[in-house]
């Protein structure tokens, strides 16, 4: 890491020279006020996700057996893998926000690289083993419903609700992956460091919000029977 | 970059001279992209306020369309020939309906029923028009996003919100849902109300994705409050002027802040609930579906979850202007300054607590009466509210001009509107009520009569301030007269029909009723008539108004130190407050003289 500091040695890295925006008082202003920001997002995010788990409490109080039944077909494995695959991601996006902290250029990049392959990860797992193997045998939601060997008319509803709540998760997985794709680009161009770190750090508490849910869906799909 | 062409003493007074209105030489062209790609808070506030009037010229030629189709009931007579060939006549106009219809079971009929219902739809049609673009597209950011935008940070003494990159884009976000809801519109709109009750909604127009694109334009519509929300709130924390503690921020600020809680908290839920009512629609997943379990009572819930708060959303920025109207043209320090803070963020508070008041009727007795008890106290804050804007006006130097008419209009109006919520919280009542016209001019005396009567009185409040013109008092005044006159022969004569049993949503009522709703219609165009002139006068105000002195009204909050209109960067020295935004007895107002603006002589 201390290679870096002495390949840019003479010439200064941008974030050295970086500026607030005008209407601001102050830098640490500005930060708190980012912060501050992206906070209020999230909480509008779990505000989303609770209309999720709040329809998941309703259909499992109405129809207990049909979400035994469903939870049952899932694969805990899968799902247990995945959360590992996330803590490691959520772990690496905070080192990632301590090395821009501490100017450490090379382990902030590679901190990123290992989050956005754990997500790619996450979703490949997602897809491979899990919707694309459930889908061909008719796990499907609501009216595409095509498993023969259903127990109780309400199976449907327990794979609308999974359907929609792990693909409105993994949506999320694509946006924060997005996200830190663009501050990675940033990265490269050396604009990150200690007296800039803002969006490391707001796109890191973005991560882990998407890592916090899946921690509450694990649960509430694969291990509830 | 373009500096360097430019004479070096123009360069650095550039912003801080010229107002933000002034055109730069930029052309026609170059004029329209510094609009398009500006972050100041100006000029996007301009920009929502040209859209959300737009908006409200839109849904009002809907909700006046809805009025003249109730001038009359649909009559329709049947007459059944000697060959027993039915003649159909609807409204006396006899009706050709070609020849004899084949039912799929082989059964011949006469569709005279068809035109019935089709004239039904247009009206359905109508009214959904009419109340998704008012609800959507108008009121919501009606205030916060058009004049909040605009007089947030002058009043904290900003340069800016706290992300105008962010603004700009939750402008852009409205705009892409506002084209999405028009688009809909165009290829002849939803019939579905503007709540989309499941299952109708994701059965309605199967054919079609009209409610698809309705649905999707509230969707879309809802980040861009969400965004809005957020910022203003930041603001709030992060860019208060040196000197300006919670307490020394006007009231419209704190308004909007409890607004903002309320647009952050509650709009995320109507977002999933439009997703899975979209995945419904699209993909019937099932979960509103009572044919495959799911439960359309739930969408209300999540539905109403979010549109109950989001009627404080619309009524609390009002109620932030009225604050401020009353006390500056009373020339009194507002009475109950901290009630008044307090009882914003208490009405944000309970609002998230009553939903179930909308489905009484689809819940347990307990459940009703807990939501019926919980409703009630809304009452507690926004009496307070009431009481201290009235103790406001006591043995104040009262100004009698189009904002202050337009504040004594929403005392009366919002009161009746308020206290018509009571009998329709309480189980009893509402059983008889619910549903009825008394429903529809009950939210009309709180939404119009409260959210539009202040926006507009907010608007001749700040119009000098926003464009630098006065406008013309007398017409004013005039059209302000005409237009609670027009409102009160619109709305309350609702409030006889509903008592009297007039469901509302009805494209058609028995006879008894048609009197009313004559006088209804006839008054829902005097309100056009008085909205139009209003319209004449704002227009003829910018095109030959007066020049406007920075402080017209003797205000002490601190837009009223900025220029009219303002710079750029709004004020030529960052603000330090030293004084509170109603010390009206104490300190003499920026820009103004004593003789102007007297103050009260000491008794001693």
């Amino acid at each position: 890491m201390t290679t870096m500091e002495t390949k840019t040695g003479g010439k200064s890295m941008p974030w050295e020279s970086y500026h607030h925006e005008p209407h601001w008082r102050s830098a640490s202003d500005e930060f708190d006020a980012a912060k501050l920001g992206m906070w209020l997002f999230l909480t509008t995010e779990v505000l989303l996700f609770a209309g999720i788990f709040c329809a998941y409490a309703i259909f499992r109080m109405l129809y207990p057996e049909a979400f035994a039944n469903g939870s049952a077909l899932l694969d805990v494995k899968f799902g247990f893998i995945n959360t590992v695959v996330l803590l490691v991601s959520s772990f690496t996006v905070a080192m990632a926000v301590r090395c821009a902290q501490l100017n450490q250029q090379f382990w902030l990049k590679v901190n990123i690289y290992i989050t956005l392959f754990c997500a790619a990860l996450f979703v490949f797992i997602k897809f491979t083993f899990e919707y694309i193997p459930k889908w061909s045998e008719g796990k499907r939601p609501g009216a595409f419903f095509d498993y023969p060997f259903a127990h109780h008319p309400a199976e449907p509803l327990w794979w609308a609700v999974y359907y929609c709540g792990t693909g409105i998760h993994a949506l999320h997985v694509l946006i924060g992956a997005g996200l830190l794709t663009w501050v990675l680009v940033r990265a490269h161009k050396g604009i990150y460091g200690p007296k800039n770190y803002t969006m490391v750090e707001t796109s890191a508490l973005y991560w882990h919000l998407v890592d916090l849910v899946w921690i509450f869906l694990f649960p509430l799909l694969y291990l509830i029977h | 970059m373009t500096a360097i062409d430019r004479p070096q003493d123009v360069v650095g007074h550039e912003h801080e001279e010229g107002s933000f209105l002034d055109n730069r030489g930029l052309g026609f062209w170059g004029t329209i992209w510094d609009w398009a790609s500006t972050v100041d808070h100006k000029k996007i506030g301009l920009m929502y306020l040209t859209a959300v009037l737009l908006m409200f010229f839109l849904g009002g030629v809907a909700g006046l369309a809805v009025r003249i189709e109730l001038m009359e009931p649909m009559r329709m007579a049947e007459t059944i020939g000697e060959d027993g060939t039915p003649t159909v006549e609807l409204q006396g106009v006899a009706i050709d309906f070609g020849s004899e219809q084949t039912a799929e079971d082989g059964t011949k009929y006469w569709s005279f029923e068809s035109t019935r219902e089709s004239a039904s739809t247009t009206y359905n049609r109508l009214f959904t028009i009419h109340g998704a673009v008012m609800v959507f597209l108008f009121i919501i950011p009606s205030i916060p996003a058009a004049l909040g935008n605009f007089l947030l940070p002058l009043m904290l003494g900003a340069k800016d919100v706290a992300f105008p990159k962010l603004n700009l884009f939750s402008w852009y976000i409205y705009l892409t849902g506002a084209t999405i809801a028009v688009v809909s519109l165009v290829l002849m709109g939803t019939d579905t109300g503007w709540t989309f009750y499941t299952p109708y909604s994701i059965q309605t127009d199967a054919d079609y994705y009209r409610v698809f694109l309705m649905i999707l334009a509230a969707f879309v519509l809802g980040f861009s409050s969400i965004l809005t929300g957020l910022n203003f709130i930041v603001t709030v924390h992060k860019l208060r002027a040196p000197g300006m503690g919670w307490f020394d921020m006007p009231l419209f600020v704190w308004a909007i802040y409890a607004t903002s809680i309320i647009q952050v908290l509650a709009t995320p839920v109507i977002g999933i609930t439009l997703l899975l009512l979209i995945f419904e629609r699209l993909f019937r997943v099932g979960i509103f579906d009572a044919s495959m379990g799911g439960d359309p009572v739930l969408y209300q819930h999540f539905f109403w979850f979010y549109s109950h708060p989001v009627v404080y959303v619309m009524i609390l920025p009002a109620m932030g202007i009225i604050s401020e109207l009353l006390a500056v043209h009373s020339r009194k320090h507002i009475f109950g300054y901290r009630a008044i803070a307090f009882s914003s963020l208490g009405i944000a508070g309970v609002s998230f607590l009553v939903w179930g008041h909308h489905m009484f009727t689809a819940m347990g007795e307990l459940a009703s009466a807990v939501f019926s008890a919980l409703t009630f106290l809304v009452a507690i804050p926004t009496a307070i509210k009431v009481f201290n804007w009235i103790a406001t006006l006591y043995k104040g130097s009262i100004a009698i001009n189009t904002p202050m008419l337009y504040a004594l209009a929403f005392l009366f109006l919002f009161s009746i509107g308020g206290l018509t919520g009571l009998p329709l919280g309480a189980l009893a009542t509402d059983l008889h009520l619910h549903d009825s016209y008394f429903v529809v001019a009950h939210f009309h005396y709180v939404m119009m009569g409260g959210t539009v009567i202040a926006f507009i009185g907010g608007l001749h409040h700040w119009w000098p301030k926003m464009f630098g013109k006065m406008y013309n008092e007398k017409v004013g005044m005039f059209a302000c007269v005409l237009v609670f006159i027009g409102f009160n022969t619109t709305f309350f004569t609702q409030f006889i029909l509903g008592t009297q049993g007039m469901p509302r949503r009805y494209a058609s009522y028995v006879d008894e009723f048609q009197l009313l709703h004559q006088i209804s219609t006839v008054g829902s165009w005097l309100l056009a008539i008085g909205f139009l002139i209003h319209l004449g006068n704002f227009l003829h105000s910018l095109i030959a108004g007066p020049k406007a002195p920075p402080n017209p009204w003797g205000g002490l909050s601190l837009e009223w130190e900025a220029e009219s209109p303002p710079t750029a960067h709004n004020f030529h020295h960052e603000p330090l407050v030293k004084h509170g935004p109603y010390d009206f007895e104490s300190v003499v107002p920026p820009h103004c003289s004593e003789e102007e603006f007297p103050l009260p002589k000491s008794v001693s």
